[in-house]
């Protein structure tokens, strides 16, 4: 920790900013890289259809056209809204969501009649809806980039953000279960055929709420008390507000019936206060009162029962799906046939019958493409995945203001957090939860909200990367003369 | 703030490094317990997306599979109905799989290493050729006889079994057990309707799934003698030499005595081995029992077969049909010493005795073989399905040599007799040598007899053609005459059409 402090007084020496000694906007890098993401998913859309229908139809680029089209308009924005903007971060994603398109798509061949599977139109079932949200989701992002030019205006409404993220986060517990319950998880609020899942933009609401509370407190928080086993605890006054966030996070446990939604918050809390604390101590602390507080749980549920009951069972399912292979364990048990049956190289994209699966379009997508693209498909998505999670740390890692860092780490932690937490769940790894899969499941809450912390990430690697001095091009390095932080970083504390 | 970044992301990667290690375990590891698992709805509809292969005999298709239009493509139908059941066991799309159409599963369901190059070949046309072929041994004739003459013995018996193999092979002509059943419900796709057929032979007292000529052990009564005969002729007892006989004995230690089954047979002190046989005299075999000692027979018993745990008949030396070991028993006292009642009456095939059909026949084929006891087996070639090539011929293999030639020799002419001049005589066909022993064993005070036959069947020439053994169980007086009589059937039937070697 002491190490550290140093080189964090003066962040914006060149070995805290990879890959920026030279400024260049990288657009056209982007560029090429979205055209092979688009490339691989219409390869993708036509090996479908080939084990599908037995022959690809002249419309098969129809679907990976339109997003493409999507997604250079997205291109053409970052152009012009973001020039610095990290270049992987585009592309990796379009080819996830793409990919999830092309999965829906074939689930919809799957569905249809024999007869009228060459004639689905594009727009047609999950997979059209689908690509309808991308479009809405993308212009989302588009529309945040538009209106957010410094990632510190939204520390302005903090607060704001921060209330809504609580009510976004309590409503569905509140609501009675015939509005918010799918499938024993209270996570939802559905309004006519429409359902919204108001925890995916809690996340982004309460992340941004952590990053300026957490500026505002560092000093206090990093500031250590008692010294124990050679760790820095921190005052017991000071930890007011984290065990305010472990009661809201066990509360959400509890009422929503959602372990994987309450280790998000939790992990995505404990995350942002290390961060910007660098305190261990934090993270002990928040890891004994996380998995104190569901061992707790999972005993009241198995002993008392009442709203704990919930946790118990799925925590009884994960450790023995085929315990009960045919009721409880169904799903985990199915998802596991799934990917085992994959094996290595899976059965061919169309290949496999993801029909078998329940709720293969939400929580099971990652298993009902791992059927037919196998173990090495799926290592390429999960490498994907932490590639766009490092690309977002990297981001925090050369923006010069903390709020940036803490935003823009705290972001990139809580997707690779979810994605552990739902492909962890499936393979039983962890309990099973009911979490979505970013960029993949079918959804448009999810989308939409994967989408905007995508815009937040892009915003603060433009501002990270993009020259101090001059309008582009060649960066003017400063020789001895006063440090970067000056131009516009706000001062940042030397701890002693 | 940069080195806990750092930290996050070191975090973030062990993280995904779980989930890649985990995704290991589940998709390298355990991929094929996971991909057969019997969960696993998706083996089933691979598995009947490829017809399936015929098993055959005698140029008759005993298993074919027929195209449905239904989801799973083909169904599994067994035009022989009951008649093949306990050999061809059936293919559920719901239940456990049995007999040759489990041990034969990868080949005729198109998945073995031996089919490899096929589904090499699939790949490229894109079409899915069927299963390979099995053929069986079987003599369809034969079977006919045997499952027709069990089905009407003339004692009314409902619970018996009948096996013929040939003796200089080991390939098996003919496998009945009765009562059998119509495999066909089993293989329903309705598994609703599967399982209702499954429970409904489950619960049936007859326990008709029972195959009682590979399955069943019971007592088998003087047909044993043929064992301690054997054990007396390399013992310095030659067929003509006299033993000790007479009406009844009672064994020292015991106060049950043991009797002939009718006052005519040796009455008289002392009778020839031979006659001993030919009559099936109790009393003198039960004091050659005790003359001779537990050990002897009971070695006798093993090179014969007995106490085998591990034989198995399907592919030769691959699996098949489990077959059941038979038994001695002690005959002697708990604590070790001699216990003369227990060996004079497991002498005659009595006490703890207990014997498979299907060693009953590998006793008369070893005697009909010059005690050569071939290895038996079902599957004669199995055949790839452009029906061409030819993966596997089975290669007769000797399974163990209970008795010398001359020996074997003796107790041929010993049977011989049983069914020229003794109780047998039901057995003889025109124009060939007939050799056999009955049996009556009794089961339970309360329960009829149970009838047995072994028996053999030598051509002119003097070459063993058939071994069969018939059991009747509770068939009560005039079983083992019965028994005898379907054995002759059987065997004129096997010598007509011998089926597949």
């Amino acid at each position: 920790m002491t190490a550290a402090a140093t080189p964090a007084a003066s962040p914006a020496t060149a070995g805290e900013r990879p890959g920026v000694r030279l400024a260049r906007s990288r657009r056209n890098s982007e560029l090429s890289l979205l055209v092979l993401a688009m490339a691989l998913v219409a390869a993708y859309g036509a090996m479908v259809e080939a084990n599908v229908l037995d022959t690809v139809t002249p419309d098969f680029w129809v679907p990976a056209a339109a997003l493409t089209a999507v997604f250079l308009g997205m291109h053409l924005v970052i152009r012009f809204l973001a020039p610095f903007a990290d270049p992987a971060l585009l592309p990796a994603v379009a080819l996830l969501n793409g990919l999830g398109v092309g999965f829906l798509r074939r689930l919809d061949l799957a569905n249809a009649a024999p007869a009228d599977r060459a004639e689905l139109a594009t727009f047609a079932g999950i997979g059209g809806r689908q690509l309808a949200w991308t479009l809405v989701s993308v212009m989302l992002a588009a529309g945040l980039l538009a209106l957010m030019r410094d990632h510190r205006s939204i520390s302005r409404y903090a607060y704001t953000l921060g209330l809504a993220g609580i009510v976004l986060v309590m409503l569905p517990a509140v609501l009675p279960a015939s509005i918010s319950e799918i499938n024993g998880a209270k996570l939802w609020v559905r309004i006519g055929s429409f359902s919204i899942q108001p925890g995916e933009f809690a996340k982004l609401a309460l992340l941004v709420f952590f990053a300026y509370y957490l500026v505002r407190k560092r000093e206090v928080l990093s500031l250590a008390s008692h010294r124990f086993l050679g760790i820095d605890f921190p005052r017991g006054r000071d930890l007011g507000p984290v065990l305010v966030v472990w009661v809201i996070s066990l509360l959400v446990l509890v009422f929503e019936k959602d372990l994987g939604t309450s280790l998000l918050y939790f992990g995505m809390f404990v995350a942002t206060v290390y961060i910007a604390t660098e305190r261990v101590s934090w993270l002990l602390i928040g890891l004994v009162l996380f998995f104190g507080g569901a061992y707790l749980a999972y005993v009241l549920g198995s002993t008392v029962g009442g709203p704990f009951l919930n946790f118990s069972v799925r925590a009884d399912i994960w450790l023995d799906p085929f315990g009960d292979p045919y009721n409880k364990g169904y799903q985990l048990v199915q998802g596991l046939l799934a990917l085992g049956t994959g094996g290595l190289f899976g059965a061919g994209p169309g290949g496999g019958q993801p029909l078998l699966l329940p709720e293969v379009q939400n929580d099971f997508i990652f298993a009902g493409i791992g059927e037919e693209i196998g173990l090495f498909g799926l290592s390429a998505l999960l490498v994907i995945y932490l590639l766009i999670v490092q690309r977002g740390l990297r981001a925090a890692l050369a923006v010069r203001d903390s709020f940036g860092k803490l935003l823009a780490g705290g972001l990139a932690f809580t997707l690779g957090l979810q994605v552990f937490v739902i492909v962890g769940g499936i393979s039983k790894l962890i309990p099973l939860t009911g979490q979505t899969t970013p960029f993949l499941s079918a959804g448009g809450s999810s989308l939409m909200a994967n989408w905007l912390l995508i815009a937040v990430l892009l915003r603060v690697s433009d501002a990270g990367r993009r020259p101090v001095t001059g309008t582009g091009g060649k960066v003017n390095r400063p020789t001895g003369g006063p440090p970067e932080q000056l131009h516009g970083a706000p001062t940042e504390v030397i701890r002693p | 703030m940069n080195a806990p970044l750092r930290r996050v992301g070191v975090v973030v990667i062990v993280l995904f490094g779980l989930l890649f290690a985990n995704l290991n375990w589940i998709q390298a590891y355990k991929a094929d317990e996971y991909r057969t698992s019997d969960y696993n709805g998706r083996v089933q509809v691979a598995e009947y997306e490829r017809r399936r292969g015929n098993i055959e005999a005698g140029g008759t298709a005993l298993a074919v599979s027929k195209e449905t239009d239904g989801e799973l493509t083909f169904l599994r139908t067994y035009p022989g109905g009951a008649k093949y059941a306990h050999v061809l066991g059936y293919k559920p799309v719901n239940l456990a799989d049995t007999g040759i159409e489990k041990s034969e599963n990868d080949f005729l369901a198109g998945t073995s290493d031996k089919l490899f190059a096929n589904r090499i070949k699939d790949m490229f046309t894109g079409d899915r050729t069927a299963g390979g072929n099995v053929l069986l041994t079987l003599s369809p004739r034969a079977q006919d006889v045997a499952y027709d003459q069990l089905r009407n013995n003339n004692r009314g018996a409902t619970k018996g079994a009948a096996i013929a193999i040939d003796p200089r092979t080991g390939a098996v002509q003919a496998l009945v057990s009765m009562p059998s059943f119509d495999p066909n419900p089993l293989a329903s796709h309705s598994t609703n309707e599967a399982s209702a057929a499954y429970n409904k032979l489950e619960q049936d007292a007859a326990r008709p799934l029972r195959n009682r000529a590979l399955g069943e052990v019971l007592p088998p009564g003087s047909t044993f003698k043929i064992v301690v005969a054997a054990a007396a002729l390399e013992n310095g007892i030659g067929k003509d030499t006299n033993i000790p006989a007479g009406s009844s004995y009672t064994p020292p230690t015991s106060g049950q005595s043991i009797t002939n089954a009718a006052p005519s047979i040796c009455p008289q002190s002392q009778v020839t081995l031979m006659k001993a046989v030919t009559d099936s005299c109790n009393t003198g075999f039960a004091k050659l029992g005790v003359q001779l000692g537990p050990d002897v027979i009971k070695k006798k018993a093993q090179d014969f077969g007995f106490e085998q745990e591990d034989l198995s008949v399907g592919r030769l030396g691959e699996g098949g049909h489990g077959v059941a070991a038979s038994r001695t028993g002690s005959m002697e006292n708990p604590d070790g010493g001699a216990d003369p009642a227990a060996l004079a009456q497991s002498s005659i095939g009595q006490r703890d005795v207990r014997m498979t059909p299907l060693e009953g026949a590998m006793i008369a084929a070893a005697v009909a073989n010059n005690g050569s006891q071939m290895r038996p087996y079902l599957v004669r070639q199995l055949l790839a399905p452009d029906r061409t090539t030819v993966y596997d011929t089975a290669n007769p293999r000797e399974l163990r040599r209970p008795v010398s030639g001359q020996v074997a020799a003796d107790l041929r002419d010993m049977m011989v007799s049983v069914v020229r001049n003794g109780t047998g005589r039901s057995a003889s066909i025109n124009g060939y040598t007939v050799g056999g022993k009955t049996g009556t064993a009794q089961s339970a005070a309360d329960r009829a007899d149970h009838g047995w036959f072994i028996g053999f069947a030598l051509d002119s020439d003097g070459n063993p053609v058939s071994a069969v053994c018939v059991v009747l169980e509770e068939a009560g007086p005039g079983g083992s005459a019965e028994a005898a009589r379907i054995a002759g059937q059987i065997m004129r039937a096997a010598i007509a059409d011998p089926g597949g070697r």
